[in-house]
């Protein structure tokens, strides 16, 4: 049987449950409950076998290409599930996992308002088309795929088509991912040109035809492309207003799956194809990283919308991921296989991690949005009480975002922390500044993730209610609780069981052609074991002994205080009575470190007031305070790009004369250059 | 100026004559004892001001000054009622100050001892018959000791202190204490 | 065995000498001010007596107030394990990384600032978010100069960086010194001393640790402070240890432990006595200010991994 598993028709398996969910979906849509029944459990069986598929791949070896060829020119639907294709099918179908049991429960909120039909189609069209780009070997194939991919999620995306700027969200993100493609087709028409192929495994095997020029163009289009959809700054316009608009499994897909898969290809491309790269490509994803984990964590900070705050993390982590990749490479070009392995596996190892707790906390996140009816964290407050469940899985994802012992967070930025040590030293000297800036970075982003996720998690759940709705929250529903308690468990799992998930990983680097000739000895079974004893660290000692301690301790002084009571009285308010309004606000909570960091930042205050009376303004009926963030991007880069791109058409617009004769003038004069041509 | 780390006597400032400086150590060893035998060493003061002319405040400060340094003999001064065991109020408990000493005397922890520092706090002092005072903290919360003065000097706080000791050692069910 | 025994002995020794470490400050700046202040063994009876009260819990708290006492004191139990008190025979390749040491600090910390959440006061509230502004800043410098040390002496474990740190001493002084400088911020940082908290103040607009702990009462008021305490400890022992290992046993012979006990409780009170020095000397900094002493902190420490290039 497993033979028949790892084989072709395992894929068209796995594909097929997924048509069938979607398809079947589509044809029960004016049942909703049917509808979404039939899709969860058409996607949730799609998952389990993906599991299944890509562990068997992983344990028992690669599938080899295979190719499906078409009547179309050029275009041959190509698949070739290696190693790195398997774990990222691994990835995907745990996350999908998890989002289809929350979905039995969550789409719930959905019925009667909105088209049940179309979300549970265009969710398992998603997933399967998520599959296809990783296992996809041919350039125009994958430009397929990836079209379809994107062109799902911005259904998804305007889902909730009632609120405007839902709307407007997906607009945003039709045209950035377009954007991208557009560079996308560029990286891949310029392979084409000097290879003479579409299908990857030609273009590896030409490698060598690439001058470094044009590997350095390709990898700069490729770049812009891919982290158009990876969200990396200043790319990620699209991020903050698309990942809120969507209902939150599929955020909590989009954000954990999807914008990974950007960074799946620009591994292709670089590791990959174009093995071992240059070393001012590595130093570029280092700055990258950097830049897009402070800066996302800052502007994290700064929000109190829940799925806003979370979507920033996104950015904020495919930084970290970035750092990975980045230190790699540049050991990889420099020639030490070796330390460029432990980066690849720091990235790989945080990008299913950030994949687990991000997903987690959306799906957290849309129990709380269910019940409160608004984004906005300051009517928050007090959900402990009401949602007890939800709250202890929001805190799991809480503490491993936050990178903390013992939870997989902190397995990955610990790896990612060695192998930027690794680094400092052997190189010259703006290498060694940029990976000494870099450790800094990551230092100061952990340290600022903590603090966001106490500010979200302690205003969100903790203290008095501020407002009535969440006094009248309930608890999320058993499969809601499921789809958590699934991922939560995970977080656990993977981060106590740091060593063979080290070592699963090794084999997957070690599949890369970069790496192949190196011999990485295989990872103790409980030790993580980096450079000879330069680093170790036994995540399983870490959490019994915590776990020890926290008994030990519990005991003890039980022990101790058996005769003490406990009584419960008003909080210590000063003689004061204390309302909701008494509490602090999230602003009020990230607004000390917002005026730290406000050259980055650029916060601006706006003062309203308007009077009863104009002229003698003594009493006023209205006063308005916002604080924001001005928008660097949009004003120093996209509108500008905007003005040349108007200027430009306004140029071109000339042509329009609209005289007859002017254009039958044209086409004479295309005829007379058309003759010339034909007869030079 | 360091050397004074290892240097410092028992008391530096020159002693008026009619305070016996004596006293006051011998006061405070007898006070430490019984620190050290009732509260573990350890007695946490709770101050609330319930309206009170500050006259009594000045003199509790001067306690933790260096001439008198009670914190030597245990006793100290915290933030926040939930911290300690000893409640001293002062001043005749206004009418706004009322609900405020209340939870106050609600938000400790027990076992808590209150007690009234000043004729205000006693029974309203110059205040009482006031419409705006509660005529002392009795008429509020349960109180346990007394310390009458207007205000009482720092020597007799602590003369009194000693005694609440004792007579919390020896269960005695007298409410008023004379120097 | 005698390893087990050893370890067994530091798991015991900094929750049992840190509040004598709190006593010693207090008794330093005490005597600064003309007075003699309280006993050394103050703190002792302080936590004695907490532990022998009742408690009152708000209404409005939930589990994450009742549980944080124990978890913050388990992660300070737990780092003391980690430490180089004194031997460096105890060099385990299981957990004296000194990541998690500043991790598992950080998981402590984030409870706390959660607790003082919990029970909806203003001051716990803004407690909270002081601590983090402080806490995520404080980060960068710590790791970096505890980085600086890991660079030159080859590893991440704590035991074996205070063992090569000892040589390294007399070859590179200046990246060590400059390592030490931007550590010593950080540990006022971590500790919440002057210039960055007053740890005796009671206005509530100025506290920063002390406005989180105000509505904790009883035991988890002693759990708390003991905690404090043992981090105390823990940070002067880190930087005792590993910046100025002189008298560090190698082995785990008795006599040598001995004396490298006696050793480490001179460089204690050395490093409590310049604390509470500094603490008489300088004023508390403005809050908008500690950020600019934190970042300083950070580019001294690579100014200390540039010297060691």
């Amino acid at each position: 049987m497993f033979e028949y598993i790892i084989s072709p028709n395992g894929l068209f398996l796995l594909l097929a449950l997924f048509a069938i969910g979607a398809c079947g979906s589509l044809v029960f849509w004016k049942n909703d409950s049917l509808a979404n029944w039939w899709s969860s459990i058409f996607a949730l069986s799609g998952s389990l076998f993906g599991l299944v598929f890509s562990t068997e791949i992983l344990t028992h070896g690669a599938l080899p290409a295979f190719q499906i060829p078409t009547t179309f020119p050029f275009l041959s639907l190509a698949f070739h599930v290696d190693y790195l294709s398997a774990f990222f099918i691994f990835l995907i179908s745990l996350i999908s996992c998890a989002c289809s049991l929350y979905a039995f429960g969550y789409v719930k909120q959905f019925y009667k308002k909105y088209n049940i039909g179309s979300l549970g189609f265009f969710y398992n069209l998603f997933i399967a088309s998520l599959i296809l780009v990783v296992t996809a070997q041919h350039a125009l194939f994958f430009l397929i795929v990836w079209e379809l991919m994107s062109l799902a999620s911005y259904f998804l995306v305007i889902f909730e088509h009632d609120h405007g700027e839902n709307v407007k969200a997906g607009s945003l993100y039709f045209i950035m991912t377009h954007i991208g493609t557009a560079f996308i087709v560029c990286a891949f028409l310029m392979m084409y040109w000097v290879s003479g192929s579409f299908d990857f495994d030609v273009i590896r095997q030409h490698a060598s035809l690439f001058s470094p020029f044009m590997q350095s163009a390709i990898f700069l289009c490729a770049l812009v492309g891919f982290g158009v959809k990876a969200g990396i700054i200043p790319l990620h316009i699209w991020l903050p207003s698309a990942h809120p608009a969507a209902p939150s499994h599929i955020s909590a897909l989009m954000s954990g799956v999807m914008i990974k898969m950007g960074l799946y290809m620009l591994v292709r491309i670089c590791f990959d194809i174009f093995s071992p790269g240059q070393a001012w490509w590595g130093l570029v994803f280092l700055v990258l990283g950097s830049l897009s984990s402070l800066l996302g964590v800052l502007y994290a900070l700064a929000e109190h919308d829940l799925k806003k705050l979370l979507a920033y993390h996104s950015i904020e982590n495919i930084g970290i991921i970035l750092l990975g990749f980045g230190s790699s490479l540049i050991f990889l070009s420099a020639g030490f296989p070796t330390l460029a392995a432990i980066g690849f596996i720091a990235a790989l190892y945080h990008t299913v991690n950030h994949a687990i707790f991000k997903g987690l906390l959306f799906l957290g996140a849309g129990s709380v949005i269910s019940q409160m009816h608004t984004r906005n964290i300051e009517h928050y407050g007090g959900l402990i009480k009401v949602m007890p469940v939800t709250a202890f899985f929001f805190l799991v994802g809480s503490l491993a975002i936050s990178a903390l012992p013992p939870l997989n967070g902190f397995v990955s930025e610990w790896l990612t922390f060695q192998s930027l040590f690794q680094g400092v030293g052997n190189f010259n000297m703006v290498t060694t500044m940029i990976f000494l800036l870099s450790i800094g970075a990551l230092a100061f982003t952990g340290g600022l993730a903590a603090a966001c996720f106490v500010k979200a998690f302690g205003i969100t759940f903790l203290a008095r209610p501020r407002s009535t709705q969440s006094t009248l929250a309930k608890e999320s529903g058993a499969g809601m609780q499921m789809g958590m308690g699934l991922l939560a468990v995970c977080t656990l799992l993977f981060g106590i069981c740091a060593a063979p998930i080290g070592d699963f990983l090794r084999k997957i680097t070690m599949s890369i052609p970069g790496f192949v000739k190196t011999p990485l000895e295989p990872i103790m079974f409980d030790l993580l074991n980096i450079g000879n004893n330069f680093a170790s660290v036994s995540m399983p000692a870490l959490f019994f002994t915590m776990v020890f301690f926290l008994i030990f301790l519990g005991t003890l002084v039980t022990i101790l205080c058996k005769n003490r009571r406990v009584h419960t009285g008003r909080t210590w308010d000063c003689g004061s009575d204390l309302n909701s309004r008494m509490e602090i606000t999230a602003t009020g909570f990230s607004r000390s470190l917002i005026v730290i960091f406000r050259s980055l930042l650029r916060p601006h205050r706006t003062a309203d007031v308007e009077y009863y009376d104009k002229k003698s303004k003594y009493f006023p009926a209205k006063s308005e305070l916002t604080f924001e963030l001005h928008d660097v991007y949009r004003t120093y880069i996209y509108n500008a790009f905007e003005k040349i791109t108007r200027n430009i058409s306004d140029q071109v617009k000339k042509i329009q004369t609209g005289n007859i004769n002017g254009y039958i003038a044209y086409i004479f004069l295309a005829l007379i250059i058309l003759l010339l041509s034909l007869a030079l | 100026m360091y050397a004074k780390i290892f240097s410092i006597k028992n008391n530096l400032i020159s002693p008026n004559p009619h305070q016996g400086v004596g006293g006051i150590l011998s006061l405070g060893k007898k006070i430490h004892a019984l620190t050290k035998k009732l509260f573990s060493g350890s007695l946490a003061i709770r101050v609330v001001t319930a309206g009170s002319t500050n006259a009594c405040e000045q003199e509790l400060v001067a306690l933790g000054n260096a001439f008198y340094d009670v914190e030597r003999f245990g006793v100290h001064f915290v933030a926040s009622p939930r911290h300690a065991d000893m409640l001293i109020v002062t001043g005749p408990v206004s009418r706004n100050m009322k609900e405020a000493l209340i939870r106050t005397y609600e938000a400790m922890p027990e076992p808590k001892i209150v007690v009234a520092l000043g004729d205000d706090a006693i029974d309203g002092g110059l205040f009482k018959g006031s419409y705006a005072t509660e005529d002392g903290a009795a008429q509020v919360i349960p109180v346990h000791y007394q310390i009458p003065g207007d205000p009482p000097s720092p020597l007799e706080i602590m003369n009194s202190l000693l005694q609440i000791l004792c007579d919390l050692d020896a269960p005695i069910r007298t409410k008023r204490i004379k120097p | 065995m005698n390893s087990f025994f050893i370890l067994a002995l530091q798991w015991l020794c900094i929750p049992l000498l840190s509040p004598l470490c709190i006593g010693l400050t207090r008794s330093v700046k005490a005597r600064l001010q003309n007075r003699k202040g309280a006993s050394v063994i103050q703190p002792y009876k302080d936590i004695w007596k907490l532990f022998q009260k009742d408690e009152v819990i708000s209404r409005d708290a939930s589990w994450i107030f009742r549980c944080a006492p124990y978890i913050v004191f388990a992660t300070t139990l737990m780092v003391s394990a980690y430490v180089p008190l004194v031997t460096t025979a105890l060099a385990n390749s299981f957990t004296g990384d000194f990541l998690v040491v500043i991790y598992m600090l950080m998981l402590g910390t984030f409870f706390l600032a959660l607790a003082g959440l919990d029970v909806g006061s203003p001051f716990g509230g803004f407690g909270s978010s002081r601590e983090m502004m402080v806490a995520a800043l404080t980060e960068g410098g710590l790791v970096v100069s505890l980085f600086a040390l890991a660079f030159l002496s080859h590893t991440t474990n704590l035991f074996e960086i205070s063992a090569k740190v000892g040589e390294l001493l007399v070859s590179h002084p200046a990246p060590i010194l400059f390592a030490f400088i931007s550590f010593f911020i950080c540990l006022l940082a971590e500790t919440s001393r002057y210039p960055f908290d007053n740890p005796s103040t009671h206005l509530e607009l100025t506290m920063i640790h002390e406005a989180m702990i105000l509505e904790y009462s009883g035991k988890r008021l002693a759990l708390m402070e003991w905690a404090a305490a043992n981090k105390y400890l823990f940070f002067i022992v880190l930087g005792a240890q590993l910046f100025f290992p002189f008298g560090m046993a190698h082995t785990l012979n008795f006599g040598d432990i001995i004396f490298s006990f006696g050793i480490l409780v001179i460089k204690i009170f050395a490093f409590c006595a310049c604390i509470a020095v500094i603490e008489s000397s300088i004023a508390k900094l403005r809050i908008f200010r500690l950020p600019d002493l934190l970042f300083t902190a950070f580019i001294i420490s690579i100014v200390a991994i540039g010297l060691s290039l």
